[in-house]
């Protein structure tokens, strides 16, 4: 398999077209993703970044240009089942256990009882809520329940990963884990991260590269390249990390200020 | 549990002692005459000498609502799916029903009969099964549309289809707009039944057992039919209650205010 794991290419998204509340929500962007790669999409709240995500896994169609996912269309891709998804919002089912919740793209795979259960067990210990797989979501505090949602997204080992604010539910210091995590499942997986965050240290810490966005219309603004290699714990001290931060905040600050 | 449970039970029945016990006192102390508003204890009298005519009645009445809850919510069910199944019938369908909904179906016993034939019990239960069929339709219906689009949007990143999403989501999603339904029909269809019986069919039913008795003054004994029908409308409240629980044990756990925002 060669070529991109992602390819964008020239893509608009206008919504309510030819209505009073008309919206562009993206315009003119172009980003090509390779696989196995780690991007990170930050910007101002409303400039696209979640449409970005849904264009990508065909939940939205563009309004003009084209989305490629391992070089075939986005809807191909989706009805291959090549990408999962973690919502901005959990969206765990309440009338499903929260084992069952993590089991459904499973289900719906065709995996057997026995394999299902195996693994929803192996993903609750991987989000660090192995006693919970008998409760149901509202027994689960929002936190939880977002981790539940990546336990989802990961259970079947998807080649892309579309992640829509993950961790933004959750405390600082599970974040930092979830984040450990992450890295940890990619690396091992090879698995393509397409990654939308608020938070400057976290797109520096996670990504190859950090997609900068700029609002009304949403456009790429800058891309920065993060140079910092294989990660540990360590890297959250390390001085070339806060250079990278520094970097990714004065790309937001050009934002700001409209340059 | 038991204590829990005698908890629950406790403030209803007292409750209900004081009520009948003011009642009984009240009569006796303000000296209302018998046929304006009988004592419990008379009506107790005739709840017992009569008991035979008023079980016999009291079951088929309850016959009458039961076959028509069931064929009304079968109906009801039915018909939701299929509208939204196809988004077009559903535009034309679903305004029509809420406006019948609205109009008061028990009016159109006297022209069940007229349709269906005034011995029979068939119209008395097409009253019912009228009756049931409306909230039914319009709350199932609702619960299987007005599903949250981030859930739809979740299955159709697993590539599922219609159907996968209607038993994955839209039923689940549904069961709770049903139940509501249930509860409200369930004792609605003793009510329907009883007024359809005013009107027409076997001369052995509840309704005939109070205007006849009522006919005579003989109001302790009508009084202890309707006393016969609450009952018969509590057992079918209780079984929706019951059924509800059964069915979505997701909604009796965590926080119990929550449980009543929900439709
Ligand atoms: N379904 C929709 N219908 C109409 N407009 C929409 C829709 N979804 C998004 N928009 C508009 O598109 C723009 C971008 O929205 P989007 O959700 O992609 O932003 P975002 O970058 O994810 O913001 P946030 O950081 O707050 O999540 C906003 O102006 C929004 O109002
Ligand atoms: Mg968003």
């Amino acid at each position: 398999m060669n070529g991109a794991a992602v390819e964008v290419m020239g893509v608009e998204k206008v919504f309510g077209r030819g209505s009073e509340e008309e919206v562009t929500a993206l315009s003119g962007v172009d980003l090509t993703i390779a696989p196995g790669e780690f991007v990170t999409l930050i910007g101002p709240s409303g400039c696209g970044k979640s449409t970005f995500l849904r264009l990508i896994g065909n939940l939205l169609e563009p309004t003009a240009g084209s989305v490629e996912v391992f070089g075939k269309s986005a809807h191909q891709a989706r009805m291959d089942q090549d990408y999962g998804m973690v919502f901005q919002h959990a969206g765990l089912f309440d009338w499903r256990r929260v084992a069952a919740n993590i089991e459904l793209p499973l289900e719906l795979r065709g995996w057997s009882k026995a394999d299902r259960s195996d693994r929803s067990k192996e993903m609750l210990d991987l989000v660090k809520l192995p006693d919970f797989g008998g409760h149901y979501p509202r027994q689960l505090s929002g936190g939880m329940q977002q981790r539940v949602a990546i336990a989802r997204a990961l259970s079947f080992e998807p080649r892309l990963l579309l992640m829509d604010e993950p961790f933004g539910a959750l405390d600082e210091m599970t974040r930092e884990h979830m984040q450990g995590e992450l890295l940890r499942i990619w690396h091992e997986t090879g698995t393509t991260v397409v990654f939308v965050t608020h938070s400057i240290s976290e797109s520096a810490f996670l990504s190859n590269r950090v997609v900068v966005l700029s609002p009304r219309p949403g456009r790429i603004h800058s891309i920065v390249e993060i140079g910092l290699g294989e990660r540990s714990e360590d890297t959250r001290e390390d001085p070339r990390f806060f250079e990278a931060s520094t970097e990714v905040r004065e790309a937001l600050r050009a934002v700001e200020d409209g340059s | 549990m038991n204590a829990g449970r005698l908890r629950v039970l406790m403030p209803p029945l007292v409750t209900g002692a004081l009520f009948i016990g003011a009642w009984e006192g009240g009569v006796r102390v303000l000296g209302i005459r018998e046929f304006l508003l009988p004592r419990p204890t008379s009506i107790w009298a005739q709840l017992t000498s009569q008991w035979p005519t008023l079980r016999h009645a009291g079951w088929e009445t309850g016959r009458i609502a039961v076959s028509g809850l069931v064929v009304g919510i079968i109906a009801g069910v039915l018909l939701a799916f299929f509208t939204t199944r196809f988004r077009t019938v559903n535009e034309g369908i679903t305004p029509l029903a809420v406006a019948v909904n609205a109009t008061p179906i028990v009016a159109l016993a006297p022209i069940f009969n007229a349709w269906f034939g005034i011995t029979g019990t068939l119209s008395n239960q097409a009253v019912v099964v009228a009756v049931v069929f409306f909230p039914v339709f319009i709350n199932t219906a609702k619960g299987l549309t007005e599903v949250h689009p981030d859930e739809i949007e979740l299955m159709h990143s697993y590539a599922a289809g219609e159907w996968t999403i209607l038993r994955e989501v839209r039923i689940p999603n549904a069961l709770p707009f049903f139940a509501n339904a249930l509860r409200l029909v369930a004792p609605l269809s003793v009510i329907a039944a009883i007024v359809a019986e005013y009107f027409g069919g076997p001369q052995d039913r509840i309704g005939n057992v109070i205007t006849s008795n009522a006919g005579f003054a003989r109001y302790d004994a009508a009084w202890a039919a309707i006393a016969v029908a609450s009952a018969v409308g509590l057992a079918l409240f209780a079984t929706a209650l019951l059924l509800e629980r059964v069915s979505m044990p997701w909604r009796l756990v965590g926080g119990e205010s929550e449980s009543t925002t929900k439709p």
